[in-house]
């Protein structure tokens, strides 16, 4: 954490744990007798709980979006660059709201949770959760909150997608839908992707078959592969070559099999930070979640078909350098919208970082999600002085 | 706030409640209007990044898109009106994106910068250069207006491609429709506005 906070940061925050006894049914055909959500709030619910904005992360995304959890937090949240006051997601007007999702590692139940029936880790028998079952899960947390209506939901890649599924599943409950670099579903290539990072994991012997708590180990080099490849296909080919060229660590060559290139020992670090922070069972659920990710298959695969439910309103943001979720499938979203005749507004940023660019304080992106973000404020403050 | 006088004349074409497509919709001033004063619905499209923030601000629902990659996106027969203000003649392929214009709506408006101007004809005949008006402020060599045309040249294509003309405005520098612009369009119009559509 800097020294002192940044005026516009949400400052330091406290997660939340809320446990639902309720099951959950999920889209495998299993249920989740009972499970726990932890998550993160940042600014101040209103009268009429009318300024509420929901966030959905993405794969090795968490319930920290914003702020500082301690001191000692070298790293602010997640999407600190659009969360907080003066920030597009502007918390001194929006109430938000950010969850870890069941299936992921970071709190909320998991695979890396002890299932209370059994007594052990849910490990490998964890379901396989979809974005049907964490807009599910959501749901409830957002009644538990008493809030009726999202004012927006709102997220980016794997988030995207489940603001999507809220848009069909609770078209009652969100104004306005808001899904930054997503897909309407994955492409092969994709699918291949997250095959092999599949692989890699599965086949550490470390894995155990996904028991590998038990055996007090971890399979690193896997997950380290898997997280590797990932993040190759969330850069650019412009961004690696600008950020690391050919450049050599020893400055001329080894003639050996050590990481040389800057480019290699990049990916090292960024495979090793990973494995520290992120379980490989969630890894694989996460993966098969993004894959199985498809709408329009409920619809005789028309995808204006599926959307036709939906009530909110869209803003659906492209980035140009994205390449593992390219504008042109963000214009299937926006094209399927138009068909039926649904409100939507599409910007396509200007961007040399690829995938990750969602993540960065690129000026046109804060300037459209924020003119979005106000005018939703405008008008939330406008119903509530109505009423 | 008050309306440009040019875009008034477009909204009074307009019917109330219809779906409309503007393209190169600017900062969303027509759109917003027309939302308000006639309860119409539709899309605004636009490729200057912070015209998109201007929409959004205004409420616009806008698509950030190159014209000059066409229309493909939309179905044919959605609109009830296409509008294109002023942005013809900076199209690499005005003719095709008329004839786009025409498939995804019904009737078609546009506007357009006319050369057919006689101070056009002055400064071309006479001074023997490139117009440069009020209308037409850049010079040959940075102006983003690389098709231009005169009304005959419009109604010429028109008349070959099969559309039927509807209504037409010839208008001055203030956007107004005077008795000369009235007689002669192509020599007295500074700007001309036409309804159209496919003919039969």
């Amino acid at each position: 954490m800097p020294d002192t906070i940044p005026a516009d940061s949400v400052g330091l925050v406290t997660e939340q744990r809320l446990a639902f006894d309720e099951p959950l049914a999920l889209d495998c055909g299993r249920s989740l007798a009972r499970f726990d959500l932890v998550y993160e709030t940042y600014g101040e619910l209103n009268a009429d709980a009318s300024n509420a904005v929901l966030i959905c992360h993405a794969l090795s995304g968490d319930h920290h979006a914003a702020g500082y959890r301690d001191a000692a937090d070298r790293k602010p949240g997640w999407w600190d660059t659009v969360i907080g006051p003066g920030k597009p997601i502007d918390t001194r007007r929006f109430f938000v709201v950010c969850p870890n999702n069941i299936g992921s590692c970071k709190g909320s139940t998991g695979p890396n949770t002890v299932n209370p029936d059994t007594g052990r880790y849910y490990g490998p028998d964890f379901p396989i959760v979809t974005c049907g079952d964490w807009a599910r899960a959501q749901e409830r947390l957002m009644r538990a909150l008493g809030i009726p209506c999202w004012a927006a939901v709102v997220g980016p890649s794997l988030g995207g997608m489940q603001v999507l599924q809220w848009a069909i599943d609770f078209p009652d409950a969100l104004r306005h839908a808001i899904v930054v670099a997503a897909a309407p579903k994955l492409t092969a290539q994709n699918i291949a992707f997250n095959e092999v990072a599949r692989q890699a994991i599965t086949s550490d012997p470390d894995f155990h078959d996904g028991h590998f708590y038990e055996h007090d180990v971890v399979p690193r080099r896997g997950l380290m592969l898997a997280r590797m490849l990932g993040h190759i296909t969330y850069l650019s080919d412009s961004a690696m070559r600008a950020k690391f060229g050919r450049e050599l660590r020893a400055g001329r060559l080894a003639y050996s099999f050590e990481s040389e290139f800057e480019v290699e020992s990049y990916l090292r670090y960024q495979g090793r930070q990973f494995v520290d922070r992120f379980d490989a069972n969630s890894y694989l659920l996460m993966t098969k979640s993004l894959d199985y990710f498809d709408p329009a298959a409920n619809a005789n695969d028309s995808l204006s078909a599926a959307l036709s439910p939906a009530r909110a309103r869209f803003l659906v943001m492209a980035f140009t350098s994205d390449w593992r979720f390219s504008p042109a499938r963000s214009r299937e979203i926006v094209k399927a919208l138009l068909d039926t005749h649904k409100r939507v507004t599409y910007a396509e940023i200007d961007a040399d970082h690829g995938h990750d660019a969602f993540l960065m304080p690129i000026p046109q992106y804060l300037d459209v999600f924020g003119a979005y973000m106000e005018r939703i404020a405008a008008e939330t403050a406008g119903a509530e002085h109505a009423a | 706030m008050k309306l440009r006088r040019d875009l008034e004349l477009i909204a009074d074409w307009i019917r109330p409640g219809s779906h409309v497509l503007d393209l190169g919709c600017g900062d969303g001033t027509l759109l917003a209007h027309l939302y308000e004063s006639k309860g119409v619905t539709g899309y605004g499209l636009e490729i200057d990044p912070e015209n998109i923030a201007r929409c959004i601000a205004r409420g616009v629902d806008v698509i950030q898109t190159d014209l000059d990659r066409g229309l493909q996106e939309f179905e044919s027969d959605g609109f009830d009106h296409v509008v294109m203000t002023q942005s013809l003649q900076a199209l690499h392929f005005p003719d095709r994106v008329l004839e786009e214009m025409l498939r995804v709506g019904r009737e078609a408006i546009t506007s357009f910068p006319n050369m057919g101007h006689w101070k056009c004809r002055l400064q071309l005949a006479l001074g023997g250069h490139m117009p440069v008006t009020r209308t037409l402020p850049h010079h040959w060599y940075d102006t983003p207006n690389i098709h231009m045309c005169t009304v005959h040249d419009f109604e010429r294509l028109c008349r070959a491609r099969g559309y039927e003309v509807l209504e037409r405005a010839a208008v001055d520098r203030h956007h107004r429709a005077t008795p000369g612009a009235r007689m002669l369009p192509n020599v007295f119009g500074e700007s001309a506005l036409y309804r159209f559509r496919r003919a039969g």
